[in-house]
């Protein structure tokens, strides 16, 4: 019964941890093949697993629109160009609801956060050990399919958007202009250090709310699935129960991975748009 | 789990697909929505115009239509009293013509009847003499009673 529970217990670790590569303790360069190993190479590392979906996603994502794009014609669009016009005009439909101001860049950002977040959210469908079970035979310690279930992933994109409201704040209003939204209102130049301090933590608020919504929500997503997945393990009744309510679940989830992508992308529309927009 | 050089890397990835999806996906998607969109726009626009002219043409044809359809009695109308003008100007010259006729058939027996009298006459005359002559028994001169014969020829 123990080694029973310790074999769980390794299961959900093996399956929350990333497959880094980094400076081991004794200074060679390579995979860690454990937690342990993975937490001392410290900040010079590198997940593998994150940056390779996320970037063949995000490839596959381009190339698709990409290649509708070169040929998009006014004509009777066919199929592929039908499904991307329709995501693209509900993109637009979005941006034009929340953006106030003029910026081309706004629509592409929330079109490329909206699909590569989806599709990151979407391998989360795909049964939990198909892809590990393949790495292991491959001689990889660790795989993580979903790339958003990763901190650094969420962060990375919220930081870049959070940078993109910091460039536009200054270039709309101006240094003066974004330090006096930081420090002058909402109570005026006396309550200079109040308003410091709230509006300091509004501001960093918008990363960290995004990361970690989209993080939380796919890591919890994750570990439903897994928690189900041991049940495969436990006896036939157990396992199909763990059937159904891996469907069921998978079912609930291309609602939320949907909706997750959705609300990030409208956040991000928001936030530029607050970015534009002068209030004194 | 950890926190590393992934954050950064994920940065630069997100970044370098937004400025691909800006400069080679958007545009040219949004161009073509927006040149459909114009051309949806002009068709509609061409048939708006289009009904518009074949309602025009419909009411033209109508009024064509109509206004043939009145020269067309118009003229029927005329025709008719053109024919009944003619046929009863040709009962008038018949009319005239056979009473002429009639008179000519008229004079014509009339002269007939009076050359057959003026011969029977000649010839009652002739037989007369004769029979005259033979009554007499004698030669009568015929110029010496040619007067007698003349008076005796108008009282038949």
């Amino acid at each position: 019964m123990s080694s029973e529970a310790h074999s769980s217990a390794e299961y959900i670790k093996h399956h929350l941890q990333n497959l880094t590569f980094g400076q081991h303790a004794d200074g060679s360069w390579g995979l860690a093949h454990s937690v342990q190993e993975a937490k001392d190479m410290g900040f010079m590392a590198i997940n593998l697993d994150t940056m390779g979906f996320s970037i063949l996603l995000g490839a596959l994502f381009l190339f698709l629109f990409h290649g509708v794009a070169k040929s998009a014609k006014a004509g009777v669009p066919g199929g592929m160009q039908n499904f991307v016009e329709w995501i693209v005009e509900f993109i637009d439909g979005a941006v034009r609801g929340s953006f106030t101001a003029r910026n081309n860049m706004v629509a592409p950002l929330a079109l490329t956060i909206f699909i590569w977040i989806f599709l990151m959210n979407l391998m989360d469908l795909l049964p939990i050990d198909w892809i590990p079970g393949l790495a292991t035979m491959l001689g990889l310690p660790y795989m993580k399919v979903v790339a958003t279930t990763d901190p650094n992933a969420t962060f990375g994109m919220s930081l870049a958007v959070f940078f993109l409201v910091l460039y536009y704040s200054i270039k709309m209003k101006g240094v003066g202009g974004f330090v006096g939204e930081l420090t002058l209102q909402p109570f005026g130049k006396w309550g200079l250090p109040a308003n410091l301090l709230l509006e300091g933590v509004n501001l960093i608020a918008k990363p960290v709310s995004l990361a970690l919504r989209l993080f939380g929500n796919m890591y919890a997503g994750e570990m439903i699935f897994i928690l189900i997945a041991l049940m495969f393990s436990g006896g036939a009744v157990l396992a199909l129960t763990g059937g159904v309510l891996q469907w069921a679940w998978a079912v609930f989830h291309i609602l939320i991975i949907t909706l997750q992508a959705f609300i990030f992308m409208t956040l991000t529309i928001v936030y530029m748009d607050m970015a534009h927009q002068e209030h004194h | 789990m950890n926190i590393n050089m992934t954050l950064i890397g994920q940065s630069i990835t997100f970044a370098l697909f937004v400025w691909f999806c800006m400069r080679f996906v958007w545009p040219p998607i949004v161009a073509a929505l927006e040149a459909r969109r114009k051309e949806i726009a002009d068709g509609l626009a061409a048939a708006d115009r289009g009904r518009h002219e074949l309602e025009l043409a419909s009411k033209r044809s109508v009024e064509s239509l109509h206004d043939a359809k009145q020269r067309a009695s118009e003229i029927i109308a005329l025709a008719e009293k053109r024919a009944a003008e003619v046929v009863e100007q040709s009962k008038q010259e018949a009319k005239v013509e056979g009473e002429r006729q009639l008179a000519l058939a008229q004079a014509e027996i009339q002269q007939e009847v009076h050359r057959a009298r003026e011969q029977l006459r000649e010839q009652v005359a002739g037989l007369v003499v004769a029979g005259a002559e033979k009554i007499l028994r004698r030669e009568v001169d015929a110029k010496a009673h040619s007067a007698l014969l003349e008076e005796i020829k108008s009282g038949i």
